[in-house]
């Protein structure tokens, strides 16, 4: 296996007398899509919120692209390679689907502090933004306000927002969420296409989506990494079909 | 340019900024000096209110203490003028210093609170300099001071009351210029964006706590400029100038006019003192006395605008292209 991308080593995070994060050491390595799997409550969303540097954890490290981020603002990972979609859909309501996308772009094209050039006109931003909606399908839509979208097309929005800085590491928080299942088989192949380019974490309680798409899968209970293999080894074992999956065969 | 004017909204814009840029001689044509005093402080208002306008409306930071930076302005030329330095050249760029430094030292700690906390704090040191100043013996403490009109010698006298308001109007149509250059800029996108939604940004990679900082100071940077007008127009200054319900103000007529919007605080400040100048004339004229209460119509009226026109006058003159 090759160096992780991405790795915790026992990460912990406590709310109070919870233990939200109980001793989580997991990694993504370049090229693979890792799952993150776990009933409501495990704890997904705080661990995700660590990794993006959201929540500090209160112990453990987190090592990415080679170096420890452990205490790096979420703005720096950003620029390192780190890119994620969030859970519940998160775009700039008030702008169109191209200027969402061009302003993912400029972040990435140094600094903002420029107050007088119209930015509306700016090809260098305005260009890599009309291909990455085409790249996920929204170009006829560039300039529809984002809040005008279909959910799907919000999600589609989403992705190209956190494609545009070219990341190594995608976290998908949910990226079906909410979606037909038409939509849902949409995304999967979108998702599938892109794997050999950049690694992803996903998040995601559709498990057909996960089965298809995941190269390995990480079961979260209560806090705990309870298990991590291919899905063929996590359909198997028994403490994930008791503690999560349950036994009346929810996963054909 | 020619197109806008075939808008509503173009044309009545054009027909305000060719009203203000001729004021001086309309009001001497008509013998109505008074008049061209309250065109004046229109003016000046109008800058505070697009420099407010840059942070609350663009960027949605409820500064509640924006009068502060008309008492910094404003002290500054005035404690400069008290000891005897009368030269504009030193004291607007010190004035504009200070102001810019001071709304550098507010944003810095202000900017780590979001919402209630942050309306909170910026009233906070608004009141703080209010006290300072209402405490500074030497500076009239209270009752404020007369100073002498910054001295431009060879350039322009500002005791000459249309010179004073050009140089006011042009100082409104640099302000005004630079809004729009801001609002669609590289910056304003992330000021705009941030207000949309800032943990979005965040995690698009923006440190949007720097943005706001720099919007926050520059857009106290204008308000300074502000000050200085304000305190050469009335040859005086006090701390009455920065008191909490003048920040009010400025924020009542940033909403009036529409927030976001590049000339909404010049209708808003044009209404607010039309509104404070007529209506008690208006009352009084239906009954004797009634005048002194006009601002029971007011209210209602700031309501009716919150409740119905969200976006203000602004709003109101049609839909934006």
């Amino acid at each position: 296996m090759s160096t992780p991308l991405l790795s915790t080593d026992r990460l912990v995070k406590r709310f109070g007398g919870l233990l939200a994060t109980d001793n989580v050491s997991i990694d993504v390595v370049p090229g693979e899509i890792h799952a993150l799997i776990g009933p409501n409550g495990a704890g997904k969303t705080t661990l995700v919120g660590q990794l993006t540097g959201n929540i500090a954890p209160d112990s453990g490290t987190i090592r990415f692209a080679g170096q420890d981020v452990t205490r790096l603002p979420t703005h720096k990972r950003v620029h390192l390679g780190l890119a994620r979609s969030f859970q519940i859909t998160s775009v700039l309501r008030e702008f169109t689907a191209l200027e969402n996308v061009a302003l993912a772009v400029q972040a990435h094209a140094g600094h903002s502090f420029r107050f007088l050039a119209d930015a509306r006109n700016d090809e260098g931003l305005r260009g890599p933004a009309r291909r990455g909606l085409e790249e996920v399908g929204l170009g006829q839509r560039a300039n529809t306000l984002a809040s005008a979208l279909s959910h799907g097309e919000q999600r589609q929005l989403e992705i190209a927002m956190a494609l545009a800085g070219d990341p190594s590491l995608l976290l998908l928080d949910e990226p079906m969420a909410g979606m037909g299942a038409e939509e849902s088989q949409r995304m999967i192949g979108f998702l599938r296409a892109l794997k050999s380019k950049r690694a992803m974490l996903l998040i995601e309680h559709d498990m057909d989506a996960v089965f298809q798409l995941a190269d390995r899968i990480t079961v979260l209970v209560y806090g705990r990494a309870i298990a991590s293999g291919t899905p063929a080894e996590i359909r198997a074992n028994q403490d994930v079909r008791h503690a999560y999956l349950g036994d009346d065969g929810m996963v054909a | 340019m020619i197109a806008a004017l075939r808008t509503p909204r173009g044309l009545i814009t054009a027909l305000i900024l060719l009203a203000l840029a001729v004021l001086p001689l309309l009001t001497q044509a008509f013998d109505q000096r008074y008049l061209l005093s309250i065109g004046t402080r229109i003016v000046i208002w109008s800058i505070a209110a697009v420099s407010l306008n840059m942070i609350l409306g663009y960027g949605g930071l409820v500064s509640f203490g924006h009068a502060v930076f008309f008492g910094i302005g404003g002290y500054a030329v005035g404690i400069l003028s008290a000891h005897g330095v009368s030269s504009g050249w030193i004291q607007w760029p010190v004035a504009l210093i200070a102001a810019t430094l001071w709304a550098a030292l507010i944003g810095a700690l202000s900017l780590r609170t979001r919402g209630l906390y942050f309306i909170m704090i910026t009233l906070a040191f608004a009141q703080l300099v209010y006290y300072v100043g209402g405490g500074l013996e030497a500076y009239g403490a209270d009752d404020g001071l007369n100073i002498s009109r910054s001295r431009f010698p060879g350039l322009i006298d500002l005791r000459d009351k249309a010179s004073f308001y050009w140089l006011c109007f042009v100082a409104l149509c640099g302000t005004l210029w630079f809004c729009s250059r801001f609002a669609n800029s590289r910056f304003g996108y992330v000021i705009r964006g941030a207000k949309s939604n800032d943990l979005r940004m965040t995690a698009l990679g923006f440190p949007v706590f720097r943005y706001r900082l720099v919007a926050f100071t520059l857009s106290g940077t204008f308000g300074g400029l502000a000050g200085i007008l304000l305190a050469n127009e009335g040859a005086y200054i006090s701390p009455a100038m920065m008191s909490w319900v003048k920040s009010g103000d400025l924020i009542v007529i940033v909403v009036l006019g529409g927030m976001g919007t590049l000339f909404g605080p010049l209708y808003g400040t044009i209404a607010f003192f039309v509104l404070e100048e007529s209506l008690p004339h208006l009352l009084d004229l239906m009954r004797k006395g009634w005048g002194e209460y006009w601002q029971i119509v007011f209210g209602p009226l700031l309501i009716l605008v919150a409740l119905y026109a969200r976006g203000g006058i602004d709003s109101l003159l049609g839909r934006r292209s």
